[in-house]
């Protein structure tokens, strides 16, 4: 991550205390998580409190407020996936990563977490890896998409 | 591209597009939706490009890249012009094959569908039983259009309403042809959407907002972001219709931040429209000005709630505020906003151009028009559906969904999310209704319909139901915060066997006291489920307690 995104997202919004959940999304999906330093800036540059800019970046879910992993891993638990085993495919990614929905690990290889739902019933259960979908997913099959992740 | 002055100067340059456009000259369209973007229609998308590019077909032949086109289950979908020629699971490898027929006038057999009881072949997108039920006026323009090109809107009639709209109607007339036709919101509550637009139009303040509520936060819908990514001008043409009959100024699109691809549409189309001169000042010459801003939900299930979704675009927490004031009255900074689902936008361009006679005509006696249904679940045919209101479930699960998956029986059909309600495979037979389905328990919410088959616990989908719930409530009234974990607590032991005899006395006391205590539909409907299990699925509850962990286990 390169500090002058960063610079360049809180310049944009500068002076605009309405743009926050803005500037705050915008920086999430550059940086993966939001460093306490960087929303103090925030809160200076669009002249908010800081504790305010606590507030949403707490309250959201899509704010982390801690470091994620270099892979971003994500079982939907949406109702479908949910009918259609997706409880039996988290069980597996948590005992291959050793995680639980919300953690990181220590080498900082992968974030796991859940959520519902993304839309892509028809091919649930699903697993998401940075991204990139893997549909129709199963416990053995999880194993062989983690590993081509490093 | 300069800004399009009139009426005159739109109509000239639809009349120019379709002149540009040979309709004999086959089209290749692929699929981008959801799901099938889940199964790399992309790669398909570029092999189609590269083959096209590889064999200098250019003129001959073209390939676009559209949204969803309905049929998530056989994704990739890919469907050929002219004839609505529909290939089903297509991958990479079978793209020469494709093209070669495309070019010779011939259909790849192979890949189109086959009927899995007799084998009988389907090649036409009207003799797929999937498709030939439904009457699909919303849905049935995605596969025609490539939702980055305003162009390919407008070469099927889009923008046509506006015009109209803008050039012979003034806003009231608009306003009561949307009221005659008695549209009704889609996003849940089927609120007429004429009497809501017309409170914000007569409330006294000067500035007001239109929104398009695109959250869809509900699991297992998913035909919003289906309209609003695969035909977002659609949208924004009710939208800037609505703004003109109501005397809106400025407009937010809100919808969710997790789908790069919905993004990329909806900023590509206010851009679009902009330059087209579709928004902005003195819109097409007629004095009327309206932009349009875009706004995302950053995560949590409550802010699809009118006034919670309203305090997220002002920058605050999404926290539901007490409705003794209407939004439609004091909304986005206290000034007047009406607020309206993806899908009933999308119904207002045909209302205006078709009239409310048209409209009325279609559906039962208080639902009009069409429903967009997100069939999945324990279903064969998974993917988007649009029916007529007044449609019997039957016609849904069986006709257009082929029953349910793996040879087994239908035990129940959960409608509306987290926050509806399940009825059993008996009433199977309802129309579907808004108050109709109210009644009996289910209500239509936004329209995400699932099949659950005999072996669906239906204890463990309360508990599975009550558990998002208490991880997406905002927190601000003590009863849907505490109330929500006590039943949570209370079906997790009847779950795991350690049900006591009075729990279903407890459930039904918390049920009532959240329903009652909460400010807004999260908290109030959040038992709604579990009401409707104790309506129809009460022994299975009661021998839990009675028979420890139950039969299942």
């Amino acid at each position: 991550m390169c500090d002058k995104n960063i610079d360049s997202i809180i310049e944009k919004y500068r002076g605009q205390p309405g743009s926050l959940i803005h500037a705050l999304v915008e920086i999430q999906h550059e940086n993966h998580w939001l460093p306490r330093e960087v929303m103090h800036r925030v809160a200076d540059a669009l002249q908010v409190p800081f504790a305010q800019v606590m507030q949403i970046a707490s309250f959201y879910k899509t704010f982390s407020l801690t470091p994620k992993g270099r892979h971003e891993v994500h079982v939907c638990t949406g109702m479908t996936c949910h009918l259609r085993g997706a409880p039996k495919l988290l069980e597996k990614v948590e005992e291959l990563t050793g995680l639980k929905p919300g953690e990181t690990d220590a080498e900082s290889r992968f974030t796991l977490d859940t959520g519902a739902c993304l839309g892509s019933c028809s091919i649930g259960p699903e697993l998401i890896v940075d991204g990139k979908h893997y549909g129709r997913m199963t416990p053995d099959k999880a194993e062989d998409v983690l590993k081509s992740y490093e | 591209m300069p800004r399009l002055q009139s009426a005159a100067e739109l109509e000239k340059l639809r009349a120019d597009i379709l002149a540009s456009r040979d309709p004999a000259k086959p089209c290749i369209a692929v699929c981008a939706g959801a799901a099938c973007d889940g199964l790399d229609s992309a790669a398909v998308a570029a092999a189609f490009l590269a083959e096209a590019d590889k064999q200098k077909l250019g003129g001959k032949l073209e390939v676009r890249t559209t949204g969803c086109h309905g049929y998530c289950e056989k994704g990739p979908n890919v469907v050929v012009t002219p004839g609505e020629i529909c290939y089903f699971e297509v991958q990479p490898k079978d793209v020469p094959e494709i093209i070669a027929a495309t070019l010779k006038g011939e259909v790849v057999e192979r890949l189109v569908y086959h009927d899995p009881g007799t084998g009988a072949k389907a090649v036409h997108m009207n003799e797929v039983p999937f498709y030939k039920h439904q009457t699909r006026l919303l849905i049935g323009d995605n596969p025609k259009i490539d939702p980055m090109r305003i162009d390919d809107y407008l070469a099927v009639g889009g923008y046509a309403a506006l015009v109209k709209a803008l050039s012979t109607m003034t806003p009231d007339q608009v306003l009561d042809e949307v009221k005659k036709a008695n549209l009704r919101g889609r996003g849940g509550g089927g609120f007429p959407a004429g009497s809501k637009w017309e409170t914000t139009k007569n409330a006294p303040e000067k500035t007001k907002y239109v929104i398009v509520n695109g959250h869809e936060g509900e699991s297992a819908a998913f035909m919003d972001r289906a309209m609003l990514t695969g035909n977002p001008h659609k949208i924004l043409e009710g939208l800037i219709i609505g703004a003109y009959a109501i005397g809106a100024q400025k407009g937010f699109m809100y919808t969710r931040h997790d789908m790069p691809l919905l993004e990329k549409h909806v900023r590509n189309a206010l851009a679009q429209a902009a330059e087209y001169g579709l928004l902005g000042k003195n819109i097409l010459g007629s004095g009327f000005d309206f932009e349009c801003e875009l706004h995302f939900d950053v995560g949590i299930f409550v802010s699809g709630e009118s006034s919670a979704l309203m305090r997220s675009i002002e920058g605050n927490p999404p926290e539901p505020r007490p409705k003794y004031i209407r939004t439609s009255v004091s909304g986005i900074w206290d000034k007047p906003s009406n607020l309206n689902n993806v899908e009933t936008w999308a119904n207002v361009p045909q209302i205006i151009s078709k009239g409310a006679d048209w409209f009325t005509s279609i559906g039962s006696e208080k639902s009009k028009g069409t429903k967009l249904i997100s069939l999945s679940g324990h279903v064969v045919n998974s993917g988007v559906v649009e029916v007529p209101m007044g449609t019997p479930l039957r016609t849904l699960v069986f006709d257009i969904g082929g029953g349910v998956r793996d040879g087994k029986t239908l035990k129940a059909i959960h409608f509306g999310g987290a926050m509806g309600g399940s009825i059993p495979a008996d009433l199977i037979d309802a129309p579907l209704d808004f108050d109709g389905m109210s009644k009996l328990g289910a209500p239509i919410g936004a329209g995400g319909l699932l099949l659950m088959d005999e072996d669906t616990d239906m204890v463990e989908v309360a508990r599975y139901l009550m558990d998002f719930l208490t991880k997406e409530s905002c927190g601000k009234c003590v009863p849907c915060r505490e109330g929500m974990p006590q039943m949570l607590h209370i079906l997790t032991n009847l779950t795991e066997g350690k049900g006591k005899p009075d729990d279903l006395e407890r459930l039904e006391d918390l049920a009532e006291v959240t329903g009652l205590g909460s400010l807004c539909a999260l908290g109030k409907t959040s038992a709604d489920p579990l009401k409707s299990m104790f309506r129809y699925f009460k022994p299975e509850y009661e021998s839990r307690i009675t028979g420890g962990s139950g039969d299942k286990k």
